[in-house]
């Protein structure tokens, strides 16, 4: 087990003039469990790929423990990954699968055959060791591709969007087992996903990229809480983030009729005459009357103990849309007209020009 | 898990069973019609061996006289072209199970040396990446152009300025009989390759990329790689080249005639079939029995690889 560096890793694909992954800088700590997280095309799994040594690194460096392994081969790294489509051989059993990569390394048969049942029993594959793959289902070829990478005890689990081809039930009871299974045994892990969830349910710590740039690293909570910028703000949290810009007025920022009172600190940052607010569908109060932004319903979502309102608004001749959580038993009704004002304690601002964050601390975190 | 705002109803365009091209075509293809031209085509392929087939149980007068198709009318049954063809030996060529055995000594190791230096080449081409790779791949494939019957007068001159003499000094040195198998293998060899580049890196290229990632990520350097998992995933690719080469080598005269020095120490059976005939052709009835001769290998050959022709070898590595 050890630790991962990123030191300013840079992954330039030839014919290209942006790199895939600029300058990246990252520490995973020994034995923590890190998700790297964006959209598709921020250039996650190029990082990964550049741990694993599938990916060449253009420029800095990337450390397992103290051992540089910028220019070591794949199969020196004693690193397991776990693909996407899980790439198990098809010409090889379950077991084989599982002890390919021990049979390599010349371990016995006798250890060879004990430590792939033991991973096999962790996993609930006893029954299958003698299968070909194509024999198995989904969620069982995901299990052998965790499998692989177990049996090996290697000195960091690599995961590629590991969960994307189960459905989603099956998805939602994999992360909890996967992250569990993380826990018991230990072992660094770097696990890429596109979904937020995945990441806020599963990781340690999230890393999220977009463009090749890394924008933010933090507890799930810090992220949620705290997000740096606009995108950050936008990404993560289902619902996302309402997102829009507001004029700054005397003691506060403009809010419809009404006025949300912000820190003085968090103005004093900006002498911009609007900033963007970010309120998320939790941290806002829905009245049928009185002062605050006036929103037209369009639909809301059942979700049981909760439901989503989701309408539009017009701030300065711009629509805006809407996302509010309301109780699931009392809520409005599609075709209303409603007034929303934010949680004080609660908005997150941003410079509008520059999308980074005004609110210098945590509001919620006090 | 992000949930889209306004539900929009999707306008869903399921295409009704057979109303798209590619089922239009299969229903065409299994129609009756085409079941009943194709058979017709298939009876009318196999009307000359069937035809063949018949003449080599006939005597000769009748083979020269009339059709196979007259067999009714004149009747007539005898194994004298087989006893001919298999048993028949002159002071110059021995019978003809030394040519089979000859035969077999250049067509087996004449498959094995293409394939294997192929199917490196094709995993080299199709999964290392190396300067100039995609111009030398097609340089190869554009031997292929180059007709065999062009190299034969160079490759020749090679083979007796240079093989031959240094065969001879390491034959003499060692105190073995050496034959001219070499020439015809390296010749077979050097004849096969473009083509067997260019099938295997098409077949190998299209293993998922992830599969191998994960073998080198297990540890596997290149001929690890290479030998537990490109070889028995490439069976069916390897196994109907081997088919088509051997078959060729098999089959082949030119090249064992030029090669072969013209003795009987390397010719191969069909070497041994044209002389069959006679110096001025005139025993051509004999033919009729060589070819089925002849033919005994290629079939048992092509039964027994046929079944690692099977599709969906790759089932069940990646989703999907």
């Amino acid at each position: 087990m050890a630790s991962v560096t990123f030191d300013k890793a840079t992954r330039l694909y030839p014919g290209s003039t942006r790199p895939a992954v600029d300058a990246l800088d990252l520490d995973v700590a020994d034995g923590e469990f890190l998700v790297l997280v964006g959209p598709s095309g921020c250039g996650k799994s190029t990082s990964l790929r550049m741990l694993a040594g599938l990916e060449e690194i253009n420029d800095g460096r990337v450390l397992i423990g103290d051992r540089d392994v910028t220019d070591v081969p794949p199969k020196d790294r004693d690193i397991a990954m776990v693909f996407q489509n899980y790439a198990l051989y098809p010409h090889m059993t379950v077991a084989e699968n599982m002890g390919f990569a021990l049979k390599i390394a010349g371990v016995s048969k006798d250890e060879r055959a004990t430590r792939v049942l033991e991973a096999a029993r962790l996993l609930d594959l006893e029954p299958y060791l003698g299968r070909k793959p194509k024999a198995l289902s989904g969620g069982q070829r995901q299990r052998v591709a965790m499998g692989r990478a177990i049996v090996r005890q290697p000195q960091v689990f690599l995961m590629d969007e590991p969960l994307s081809n189960l459905d989603a039930k099956l998805r939602v009871q994999t992360r909890t087992q996967i992250a569990s299974l993380q826990r018991r045994l230990g072992v660094t892990t770097v696990y890429v996903t596109h979904d937020q969830t995945e990441a806020l349910t599963m990781g340690d710590r999230i890393a999220v990229l977009k463009d090749g740039v890394l924008q933010q690293v933090g507890t799930p909570r810090d992220l949620y809480a705290a997000p740096v910028n606009v995108f950050v703000a936008g990404f993560i949290g289902s619902p996302a983030m309402n997102l829009f810009d507001v004029d700054v007025v005397d003691g506060g920022l403009k809010f419809g009729t009404a006025v949300a009172k912000v820190d003085r600190e968090t103005l004093g940052a900006t002498k911009a005459k609007k900033v963007t607010i970010g309120v998320r569908p939790e941290d806002v109060k829905v009245a049928t009357s009185g002062a605050g932004l006036p929103v037209n319903v369009d639909v809301v979502e059942e979700l049981g103990a909760d439901g989503y309102l989701y309408g539009h608004s017009e701030i300065d001749g711009k629509r805006v849309d809407i996302v509010v959580r309301v109780d699931g038993r009392n809520h409005p009704s599609a075709g209303d007209k409603v007034f929303i004002t934010p949680e004080p304690d609660h908005i997150h601002a941003f410079d509008t020009e520059t999308g980074l964050r005004l609110t210098k601390k945590a509001i919620e975190a006090k | 898990m992000t949930s889209t705002p306004v539900a929009a109803p999707i306008d869903t365009d399921v295409a009704r069973p057979g109303t798209t091209k590619t089922a239009r075509v299969k229903k065409r293809l299994t129609s009756r019609g085409a079941t009943i031209v194709s058979l017709i085509i298939a009876v009318l392929w196999t009307l000359p061996t069937f035809g063949l087939f018949i003449s080599s149980f006939r005597p000769e007068e009748e083979i020269k006289g009339n059709g196979w198709w007259t067999i009714f009318a004149n009747p007539g049954f005898t194994l004298d072209n087989y006893s001919e063809v298999l048993l028949s030996s002159s002071a110059s060529s021995p019978q003809l199970g030394e040519y089979f055995v000859n035969s077999l000594a250049i067509a087996i190791p004449a498959t094995i040396f293409p394939l294997v230096l192929a199917a490196m080449a094709a995993y080299a081409f199709a999964w290392i990446k190396f300067r100039g790779s995609g111009a030398l791949f097609v340089f190869i494939f554009a031997l292929q152009i180059v007709p065999l019957q062009l190299a034969l007068i160079p490759l020749l001159q090679i083979f007796s300025g240079i093989l031959q003499p240094f065969q001879e000094s390491v034959g003499d040195a060692l105190n073995i009989p050496t034959s001219n198998y070499l020439q015809i293998w390296i010749a077979h060899t050097i004849f096969a390759l473009p083509l067997a580049i260019f099938l295997l890196h098409n077949f190998i290229s299209e293993i998922p990329g992830e599969v191998i990632e994960a073998a080198r990520v297990d540890g596997a350097s290149h001929g690890q790689v290479f030998l537990r998992i490109i070889i028995p995933l490439a069976i069916p690719a390897l196994a109907s080249f081997a088919i088509f080469q051997f078959l060729w080598v098999w089959n082949d005269l030119l090249v064992a005639l030029i090669f072969s020095g013209g003795t009987s120490e390397a010719a191969p059976l069909t070497q041994r079939l044209a002389e069959l005939t006679g110096s001025r052709g005139q025993e051509w009835q004999r033919l009729t029995a060589a070819a089925f001769v002849s033919l005994v290998v290629p079939l048992i050959v092509f039964f027994s690889l046929q079944r690692y022709f099977v599709r969906g070898l790759l089932a069940g590595s990646t989703k999907g």
